[in-house]
């Protein structure tokens, strides 16, 4: 449903940003989505609730009676004068609450279900249509925030399609019961409202699975792997529900050695390919990477929806944890390229990318997500694809090789980068081996070859860098001269950008620096904006502050202070503009953040 | 007009003088000629260890991947391009020990393509450890001890993970390997060769001498070969699951045959819908042209984003 109102929402003319958060189950242990929708355009989150739908008694009051408690419940998180729906039947006195300055909106959840499936004559079969109680809650809230009925109606259809359409009708008949029982009971008390607004701009509701998958069929990818991990698998789980109309294949590997690998084979057999995973799958991959690195395969692009680590860690939650094994993954020294976007406009657009760069460079390209940037849900406008160019770099044809001297896979060229032909082209027979190799690529002990070989893979990363855009390589936001300089990359920027407005608000004037080139590191573009930089601060969903190291490492530049997070949960607005106060207000040189 | 030196590299050869490698990359060699492919129609995948070099030896498109990898790579080549004819191979130790989990997994797909193990008992590039085929209580030369744990079949456990074509020869019978191997590599489905091979160097055990039965009583070879017995491993009826099974049960048992006479030959055929062939059950396209001559590149993704909006 939160995504029905996500969409309702961006229909409206509205922003929207919505994040879920779930446990490691199939039963259902306590999950909750979050929904914000403004006029103005948002990237994230905020820890309070204005509105709060609890489908549950433990959504209110937690769990803290148990064995194992997880949490405190949502009831202390709703703002002074919010609103709290909840089912009637629980039968909860005020008092158990605990908030006087909430307004409270009992709703007998079960009763109005019931009302509605009387009118279509399926009262009967209560049992089977219970689920249908999170509906009738949805409607409610739609009347409690005065938001149009009618778009609402709209999207909860086209939620349902082909032979389940009827059960639409009969969710927005539920919704329907849910939204006039909150009319006749509690009329027009509660004062705040949501209404459409005009827009001239068609938006879309994205996740960055989406986005990837969406950037993978524009970039021409005909050929993806994959091992089931949460959280990435539902970007392979996209692509292969479009397989039939975008002409790829998409693999269930056995492991993510052969999901990496299966995807570096088929690269080097000349069709664009990929493998998404996570940390887990990634430590997996690392044999591989270094395979496809050091034989300089056009690919893969490997796509790496970061979790809560180390090992299994808290698998459906966030972190950004795994950057300087990204970068350092598997033995010996060899080149990849490292990206990570902050949105889902940038999951696409350093996706599509990827895939140039690894056929141009021959080397792998791994695009660093995470949970919370996959799953969550913003709204953007259409993104303009049309303009996005292929580049396969140069790849040799029969007609090319006719009459040339004896192909050479590996030659050394004065542009560093050796011609490639793809399997079954004559006269283009090559051998590669994960051994070092001489220019026809057969295994070579040779010093000089030796020499020479590294230099050439290795300079393979100045070319990228002179390649890619500066406008790709960081983003910044703000003002040149600040008062603070925040410095983050990926899915933490939403939170920074909009926690600015708040540090603003108080009057500290700051910039942000997202980098988002992890490899080859933009070192020229970050000394010019840290050098003169006076507090800096880092601000990572990470324990040791990573990037702050790689910052060191290539710069020589230290953060001030870092402001961290590691429970497993992304940053939000409130939080980025507390944790900055705290660090520079307090002198705090390490501020941790809590909030669940 | 192709010849069979079109097949050789000028590479240097570097196996220990008598390996049983030599039979095998001439029986490759041949087998390729002899069907006509031309080479650059043809890669080749090998794995780590002596056999590993196979691939530069040979004049096709050739991929030396990683211990225990080949088969992953090889799949996502052959996905990638089915108009080219692919030929793994590895050692025991590569396919049976450290790759067991795509050995098991490539059988269950029946990606079309062959796999052609050179099965010596031992590690022999890294001096002669116990590979996974090595029977328990053997010790070869360089062993400290014993083996203390049991060697794998190979067969049965092909058979069992879905490989439609399992047979086994022999490195020093040159003639009998290449009609095998061009068997495996015209079937449509993944073939299974596993060869029996001397290490000359570390497997003092299964020399040469011991497969020609010098130390028997009879001096009878211990190899013998299974269509000279009137044996069938061949499913004429793929829809017939009772056949299906009867015919594993009778490949598996004789697969266990290992002593003083040791059968080879082809154990299990059928004929299946291939992984590609499923592929292109799902996506029509795939069926015509491979995906690599494919024109994807000019997708229109507007629809994909519309139905967000």
């Amino acid at each position: 449903m939160a995504e029905t109102f996500a969409k309702a929402c961006a229909r409206g003319g509205l922003h929207v940003f919505a994040n879920i958060e779930y446990h490691s189950n199939i039963k259902g242990e306590h999950s909750y989505y979050r929904v914000r929708a403004s006029e103005r355009d948002v990237q994230s989150h905020v820890d309070w609730i204005d509105v709060l739908i609890a489908l549950d008694k433990e959504t209110l009051l937690g769990d803290l009676h148990k064995e194992y408690p997880t949490h405190n419940g949502h009831r202390n998180e709703v703002s002074p004068g919010g609103a709290i729906i909840y089912d009637a039947a629980l039968k909860l006195k005020p008092d158990d609450l605990g908030r006087p300055d909430v307004n409270l909106y009992p709703v007998p959840y079960m009763d109005v279900l019931v009302g509605a499936l009387k009118e279509t004559g399926h009262d009967k079969e209560l049992s089977k249509y219970q689920v249908m109680a999170n509906t009738v809650a949805f409607g409610a809230s739609i009347a409690l925030i005065d938001y149009s009925f009618e778009q609402i109606a709209e999207a909860v259809k086209e939620g349902f399609t082909g032979r389940k359409a009827a059960l639409g009708e009969l969710n927005v008949k539920a919704a329907r019961h849910g939204y006039d029982y909150m009319r006749n009971t509690y009329h027009d008390s509660f004062p705040y409202k949501l209404h459409p607004i005009p827009s001239k701009e068609k938006r879309m509701v994205i996740r960055g699975v989406q986005a990837v998958g969406i950037a993978k069929f524009k970039a021409g990818c005909a050929f993806q792997t994959y091992y089931p991990i949460t959280p990435a698998t539902d970007e392979s789980e996209y692509l292969e529900n479009h397989q039939k109309d975008y002409n790829i294949v998409v693999v269930q590997t056995e492991d993510e050695i052969s999901a990496v690998l299966m995807a570096t084979g088929a690269a080097h057999a000349g069709v664009r390919a990929a493998t998404s995973t996570s940390g887990p799958g990634f430590s997996l991959m690392a044999e591989g990477l270094g395979w496809a690195g050091h034989t300089e395969a056009p690919g893969p692009v490997i796509i790496l929806y970061q979790r809560a680590g180390p090992s299994t860690g808290l698998p459906t939650r966030t972190e950004q944890g795994d950057l300087q094994f990204v970068l350092h993954a598997g033995h010996g020294e060899f080149p990849r390229m490292a990206v990570a976007p902050g949105d889902v406009s940038e999951c696409f657009h350093d996706t599509f990318d990827a895939f140039n760069y690894a056929e141009r460079f021959q080397m792998p390209v791994i695009v660093l997500i995470d949970k919370f940037l996959a799953s969550s849900y913003r709204t953007v406008p259409i993104l303009d694809s049309r303009d996005l160019k292929i580049d396969r770099g140069q790849i040799l044809s029969e007609s090319d090789l006719a009459g040339k001297p004896m192909y050479k896979r590996y030659e050394f060229t004065p542009l560093g980068i050796s011609p490639r032909t793809v399997p079954g082209t004559k006269g283009g027979i090559f051998h590669t081996t994960g051994d070092e190799h001489d220019e026809l690529g057969h295994i070579s002990e040779n010093s000089e070859i030796r020499i020479k070989m590294m230099q050439k893979r290795m300079r393979k990363l100045q070319l990228a860098n002179e390649a890619i855009p500066d406008s790709k390589k960081v983003g910044f936001f703000g003002p040149e001269k600040a008062d603070v300089a925040m410095v983050g990359w990926g899915s933490t920027k939403g939170a920074i950008i909009d926690g600015m407005q708040d540090l603003e608000g108080d009057g500290i004037r700051c910039n942000f620096l997202q980098i988002r080139y992890m490899s080859p590191f933009p070192t020229e573009l970050v000394t010019k904006h840290l050098s003169n930089a006076k507090r800096k601060v880092l601000i990572e969903n990470n324990y040791s502050g990573q990037l702050g190291g790689l910052i060191r490492e290539h710069t020589g530049i230290a953060m001030d202070y870092k402001v961290l997070k590691y429970n497993g949960r992304p940053f939000s607005q409130n939080e980025v503009y507390e944790g900055v106060k705290e660090a520079i207000k307090n002198g705090v040189k390490e501020v941790v953040m809590a909030h669940a | 007009m192709l010849e069979l030196k079109d097949f050789r590299t000028k590479v240097h050869n570097d196996w220990c003088p008598g390996c049983g490698d030599f039979g095998i990359l001439t029986a490759v060699q041949m087998a390729l000629f002899e069907l006509k492919l031309e080479p650059h129609q043809v890669a080749i995948f090998s794995g780590i260890g002596c056999s590993g070099k196979t691939s530069h030896f040979v004049s096709t498109y050739g991929f030396h991947t990683l211990h225990g990898r080949v088969l992953p790579i090889a799949t996502g080549a052959r996905l990638a391009n089915n108009a080219l004819t692919v030929v793994a191979v590895g050692g025991d130790g590569d396919g049976y020990g450290i790759g067991a989990g795509h050995f098991v997994h490539t059988g269950r797909r029946n990606l079309d393509f062959t796999y052609v193990v050179y099965n010596n008992g031992v590690y022999g590039l890294t001096k002669g450890q116990a590979s996974p085929t090595l029977p328990k209580g053997l010790k070869t030369k360089s062993m400290p001890d014993a083996a203390i744990v049991e060697g794998i079949n190979p067969l049965a456990t092909a058979i069992s993970a879905g490989y439609t074509f399992v047979a086994r020869s022999y490195a020093l019978d040159v003639r009998h390997l290449k009609e095998t191997l061009k068997a495996a590599i015209l079937h449509k489905g993944s073939a299974l060769v596993d060869v029996l091979q001397t290490c000359p160097t570390y497997n003092d055990i299964n020399t040469k001498e011991w497969y020609s039965g010098t130390d028997l009583p009879t001096k009878a070879p211990r190899l013998y070969k299974l269509e000279d017995t009137g044996y069938d491993g061949v499913v004429k009826d793929p829809t017939d699951v009772n056949e299906i099974n009867q015919k594993k049960v009778q490949a598996i048992t004789r697969s266990f045959e290992w002593g003083d006479t040791i059968p080879i030959g082809l154990f299990y055929r059928i004929e299946q819908p291939t992984f590609e062939d499923m592929i292109a059950n799902r996506m029509p396209a795939y069926k015509e042209v491979p995906l690599v001559k494919q024109d994807i590149f000019q997708r229109d993704v507007t629809p994909l984003f519309e139905s967000l909006a």
